[in-house]
């Protein structure tokens, strides 16, 4: 759907765009004046959940926005993809940008919002130039700014390039950002909805959310809700890493089968067994490959599996892969992009990243893996943000599932999956069909 | 207003609060440690949690707002497991040496690691080292046990009015600091030691000197600023080794300026004077009291006989007490003189007698929150009354809209909407139009008193004031020490009166010092025939009594004060410490007790009068000035010196109601609307905030801070570069014959054709008056 006619060269032109299809719908809204409860209505018909992450329903988001609000409301767009294994929003900014421009139009047509900032991740420069460019095209073409299709509405875009910072992906922390600030969560309530970017009524959505609007507006809510499944509407990006033979991107219907996203993906690299999935970005409980071979990849599924369906980033380890070793990278994430602001979390992630290292380098004691439980229960829900519970639900999820290898760990002083197997499965691979 | 049940009470709180301020009318404890009262909600030490029905984890009772019929349990199983779990994290990196840390005995931290920490540290991991920063003077640091509650950071901010600290770095390595290379500068930075709920913020003065336990606390007094802070001053074995605030939401809230904080380093000073002492053929003889009292009643005594009881003039320092300054009155008048006054560095004394009463803040200090505009005329706001201007600067950002007319315009840190920057000789005539544009804005008459004697023009400055101030609805002129000490200050009085009228608001005197208003009601102003404190001087004395003064840097012409008090047959300095420039012109000096060491009252700027007794016994021989003047009375045989405490004192100082004695109203000085005249360089003298009292002058700590820096020449750049000098050059400053060498400064918060040196400052003390003419040439 995005990402649909996007192979070609040069698909993030406006003409590319507008040759598919593109900025009918706002035309359509515009020309006929409609109104914006059925905007609303048309989203929350689709089903169309957050695509950063949380998954709440982005219409009864937008609905959320104080209508008769006197003074200006904003709308920020969270480009700041840094969760790691996930890379989809970056791939719609650089092949088709002006999806989520038009995205960012209506819904500031819906929301009565004036101004809105696309707060891109930092350590892309080729992206962020490209969503420059594409937001000069829209301009010169009259689609965003004052009285834009010569109706009375205006709205005007920004790009705001983020410095890489994991936090600022964060709402809150997001809109910290844009207003110049240290990127740190605000606590809420208040929720942005009533005091976001400068104090003043805003919504932040998911790069891919708002690239999913046009087509709702265009098909109809019922018709994006029937691509996928009820409570799972439409298609979803997904982004497919690891031990996988052709990573990548994969745009597929919401409730398809992992069993077949995972063969689309070329099937795990050298035929190996699949060991586990972190289904939804680093932050999701990982989920053992058996059972994630039995899910089908959408909200409800991935949830009843005991993780979460998250960015949609997709990461696949196959059986050479030590958990120890990759909960380390991991636990090393979080306690490096803590902000710092809130307790358990500013000393708990670096806890947890201590105990974690030192199982993988032998020191491991017996009563660690209680220690580990622990410290993750004291962090999560107890932090400004969910920065804590992103950290603490890797650490769950691996020693819950993968326990005995931790334990083997800690006992015999090395690693479960003997040196020369993770060697063999670390190696550069290069893909048959390339 | 909305019910809340917390530890299944039920109580009723306003609407808008949150949850830990409803338990605290529930009377249930909430551990924190980011929350305060005064600071923004920061919701990040998280040791605060507590359950609430119907939510899913546990809640930041700091930052969760109460709804109806909300059920909190702050010590259920749920809320006390969260806020242990946190309390284990704020310990893994913290130290655990409480009997080497200076906070030990008196920490947040500690006393709630008893109640929910546990016995053994679970963490066995290496602990995070922090380095210290250097804050300045004041503030030593142990950044080690800092956990980041940004409590002192969210002071700097909002309550100092800067961010001179901030947290920089992320996750673990997050660490609160100066800006590079900078201190703490502000003048209110002790309270962070205050707020700092663990040891990484501690007293630099008052480093490892004692421990909390050891110390008595008694309540006092600050005998400093017009705002009369109240103190707990501590001391062990009767010396003092700390000052504490005391809260009093009506006066200081829960502050101390650094003056008010660390001043009692002083009180230990080497120069603390210990015995009385006489000159005799040139030198200082140390002597007992019933000899020094003795030659100071026949000495009095022989002067008045010699030439006369009006040739006796008494000097008192309006530092002093209510009851030092009524029994030096009634002393002097015993003895037949009117010659006494506390009113040192004044020179218009036009307004004495045609005032309606003792001259005050026209307001309550707590009503400063109400006002929706404010006229600050002549006025060095922030350092003379640091708290005061705290008070601003909070009402500034809930919608106070400020004006100031005078001819400085230095960092306030809060918004002056409008601002007159107009040398001292231009301020009457710019406050006269301001009135002109008030009373047309208001479409009134101005009083018959000042018909034609107003300027005809109105620059756009004035007018802007003039409708800032119109447009209010509760609105208050307040005439700083610069106007007081102001050569026509008793103009800018009716000026400010009428605009006062003309709005239905409010207008009063900041004050220069903790008793300005209480001199007037002890009566230590001259009386008819009597002569006032710059009349002494220029009209010079057979004989002197000085009260706690040095006659070189309290005066308004030190130079002439000198001479003044040089060419005397007679000066008897009642004084608590030494100096160089009593021992020049006194011929007694008679030790008296410092605030710590005697009973009094102040009477601050609003008119409240504060008594407090002696934290400490005196120092060596020292006796409380009271008493020596209650002495001194019985030995010259005066009538009415029979007071068996300080309390008799006050109540026949202070007797009747004393609001009804507080009246700003004057009536019968004749305004003009002339200015000075061109092309003279006009001298703009404020006290520096540490210099302006002798205990502040002897504080160690206080004279390493920037505020204690020495004087310079400060000038606009644009005058700079008239006169054909640069930033940093040493001139030489010339006012009448004499002269002083300074480095000048470029100042461009500074009217043009000012040049801006303090007085009360060895370095420029040579000068003359505050105000007048002076030269600025290349050294």
């Amino acid at each position: 759907m995005i990402l649909a006619g996007c192979d070609g060269d040069r698909t993030w032109r406006l003409q590319d765009y507008v040759a598919r299809g593109g900025y009918s719908a706002l035309r359509k809204i515009l020309a006929e004046k409609i109104p914006q409860d059925a905007i609303i209505a048309e989203l929350k018909t689709s089903v169309l959940r957050g695509r950063g992450g949380a998954g709440f329903p982005t219409g009864l988001k937008w609905s959320f926005m104080p209508r008769s609000f006197p003074g200006d409301k904003y709308l920020a767009c969270n480009s700041d993809e840094g969760e790691p294994g996930t890379f989809k929003d970056r791939d719609i900014l650089r092949y088709n940008p002006h999806s989520v421009i038009e995205g960012m139009a209506i819904a500031a047509y819906a929301m009565g919002a004036a101004r809105g900032y696309n707060y891109i991740h930092g350590e892309i420069f080729e992206t962020y130039s490209r969503f420059e460019e594409a937001l000069a095209e829209a301009r010169e073409a009259g689609f965003i700014g004052r009285n834009i299709l010569g109706s009375d509405f205006s709205f005007e875009l920004f790009a705001h390039h983020g410095y890489g910072a994991y936090i600022c992906g964060e709402e809150t922390a997001l809109l910290e950002s844009i207003e110049g600030k240290k990127g740190q969560p605000r606590f809420k309530p208040p929720f942005p909805a009533s005091y976001g970017l400068y104090g003043k009524p805003t919504t932040i959505n998911n790069t891919e959310t708002f690239a999913s609007v046009p087509f709702i507006m265009n098909m109809g809510g019922e018709a994006f809700l029937n691509l996928g499944k009820p409570n799972n509407g439409g298609m979803k990006l997904f982004s497919v890493s690891g031990h996988v033979n052709r990573p990548g991107n994969y745009e597929i219907p919401l409730g398809t089968p992992f069993a077949e996203l995972l063969e689309m993906a070329g099937g795990m690299r050298g035929g190996r067994k699949i060991k586990a999935v972190i289904p939804g970005g680093s932050s999701a409980p990982v989920v053992p490959g058996g059972v994630m071979m039995d899910c089908t990849m959408d909200y409800d599924s991935i949830s009843k599996a005991g993780s979460m369906l998250g960015s949609g980033a997709v990461i696949v380890m196959d059986e050479t892969t030590c958990m120890v070793k990759a909960l380390e990278r991991l636990s090393y994430f979080y306690f490096e992009e803590s902000c710092g602001q809130c307790t358990p979390c500013r000393e708990g992630t670096g806890w947890l990243y201590r105990v974690v290292h030192r199982i993988e380098h032998g020191l491991g004691r017996p009563d660690d893996l209680d220690l580990l439980n622990s410290v993750t229960t004291n962090i999560m829900g107890r932090t400004i943000c969910a920065l804590g519970d992103a950290a603490s639900m890797p650490v769950q999820s691996f020693v819950k599932h993968f326990g005995s290898e931790f334990e083997y760990h800690i006992e015999n002083k090395k690693c479960l999956v003997p040196p020369e197997v993770q060697r063999a499965g670390s190696q550069i691979y290069v893909s048959p069909s390339c | 207003m909305l019910e809340i049940e917390i530890d299944g009470k039920q109580v009723q709180v306003n609407d808008g609060s949150t949850v830990i301020e409803a338990a605290a009318v529930a009377g249930s404890y909430i551990p924190h440690f980011c929350y305060h009262k005064k600071l923004s909600i920061a919701a990040s030490c998280r040791m605060c949690l507590v359950q609430v029905e119907k939510a899913p984890k546990p809640l930041p009772a700091c930052a969760t707002p109460v709804t109806n019929g909300m059920k909190v349990w702050t010590h259920s199983e749920l809320a006390v497991k969260a806020q242990k779990g946190v309390m284990e994290f704020l310990l893994i990196n913290h130290p655990l040496d409480c009997p080497i840390c200076d906070q030990g005995g008196e920490c947040q931290l500690q006393d709630l690691a008893v109640g929910y920490g546990s016995t053994a540290s679970r963490y066995q991991e290496e602990k995070r080292v922090v380095f210290n920063k250097n804050l300045g003077a004041l503030v030593s640091t142990d950044m080690t046990r800092c956990i980041n509650c940004t409590r002192c950071v969210r002071f700097t901010t909002e309550i100092a009015g800067e961010m001179e600290l901030g947290q920089a770095f992320r996750g673990e390595h997050a660490e609160i600091m100066p800006f590079i290379e900078k201190t703490v500068d502000s003048e209110l930075s002790g309270n962070i030691i205050d707020l700092c709920p663990v040891g990484a913020l501690t007293s630099k003065p008052f480093r490892f000197a004692a421990r909390t336990w050891e110390l008595s606390r008694r309540k006092s007094v600050s005998p400093h600023d017009s705002l009369g802070a109240n103190l707990i001053v501590q001391t062990k074995h009767d010396v003092v080794k700390r000052v504490l605030p005391f809260e009093n939401e009506d006066v200081n809230e829960c502050w101390l300026s650094d003056k008010d904080r660390f001043s009692y380093e002083a009180l230990s000073s080497e120069q603390r004077l210990g015995a009385p002492m006489i000159r005799q053929g040139g030198q200082w003889k140390q002597v007992d009291w019933q000899a020094a009292l003795e030659f100071v009643a026949t000495g009095l005594r022989g002067v008045e006989r010699d030439h006369g009881a009006a040739s006796i003039g008494a000097l008192a320092s309006p530092h002093a007490t209510v009851e030092e300054l009524y029994l030096l009155q009634k002393l002097m008048r015993g003895l037949g003189s009117e010659n006494i006054d506390f009113r040192l560095r004044e020179v218009d004394f036009r307004a004495d007698g045609k005032r309606a009463g003792a001259p005050w803040l026209g307001m309550p200090i707590a009503g400063v929150k109400d006002l929706t505009r404010l006229l600050v005329v002549g006025s060095f706001l922030r350092k003379d009354a640091p708290l005061l201007a705290q008070r601003v600067r909070q009402a500034a950002k809930k919608g106070l809209h400020v004006s100031a007319i005078g001819p400085n315009a230095e960092e306030w840190l809060l918004p002056v909407r409008n601002r007159a920057l107009v040398a001292p000789s231009a301020m009457v005539a710019t406050l006269g139009q301001v009135v002109v544009a008030l009373a047309k804005e208001k479409g009134a008459e101005v009083s018959v008193a000042l018909l034609g004697k107003l300027p005809e023009t109105v620059s756009d400055e004035a007018l802007a004031i003039a409708q800032s101030l119109a447009s209010g609805r509760k609105v208050a002129v307040w005439l700083g020490n610069l106007a007081v000490q102001h050569a026509r200050a008793s103009e800018l009085q009716m000026l400010a009166q009428e605009i006062a009228r003309l709005t239905d608001g409010s207008f009063g005197f900041i004050g220069e010092a903790a008793n300005s208003v209480g001199g007037y009601l002890a009566g230590a102003v001259p009386g008819a025939g009597g002569l006032n404190a710059a009349a002494m001087i220029e009209q010079p004395r057979a004989a002197y009594v000085t009260l706690n003064l040095e006659p070189d840097l309290d005066l308004a012409n030190p130079a002439a004060a000198m001479a003044a008090l040089d060419g005397a047959q007679l000066v008897v300095a009642l004084t608590s410490f030494d100096s160089p420039s009593l021992r020049q012109v006194a011929d007694v000096m008679l030790p008296i007790a410092p605030f710590t060491e005697t009973s009094g009252t102040f009477v601050n700027c609003e008119g409240r009068a504060q008594s407090f007794t002696a934290v400490a016994k005196p120092f060596a021989d020292v006796r409380p000035g009271w008493k020596v003047l209650r002495v001194l009375g019985n030995l010259l045989a005066l009538e009415g010196f029979a007071h068996a405490d300080s309390e008799a004192v006050r109540a026949e100082a202070l007797a009747g109601d004393l609001a009804s004695r507080l009246d700003n109203g004057v009536e019968g000085i004749v305004v003009s609307s002339a200015t000075g005249p061109a092309g003279v360089l006009e001298r703009v003298a404020d006290v520096p905030i540490h210099f302006a009292d002798p205990i502040a002058r002897r504080a160690p700590s206080l004279q390493k801070t920037r505020d204690a820096a020495a004087p310079t020449a400060r000038i606009a750049p644009a005058t700079l570069a008239a006169l054909g000098l640069a930033a940093g050059d040493r001139v030489r400053v010339a006012q009448g014959t004499a002269s002083v060498e300074l480095v000048a400064q470029a100042d461009d918060g500074l009217a043009a054709g000012c040049v801006r040196v303090a007085a009360a400052h060895p370095s420029t003390a040579a000068l003359g008056a505050m105000s007048g003419d002076l030269s600025v040439e290349r050294a």
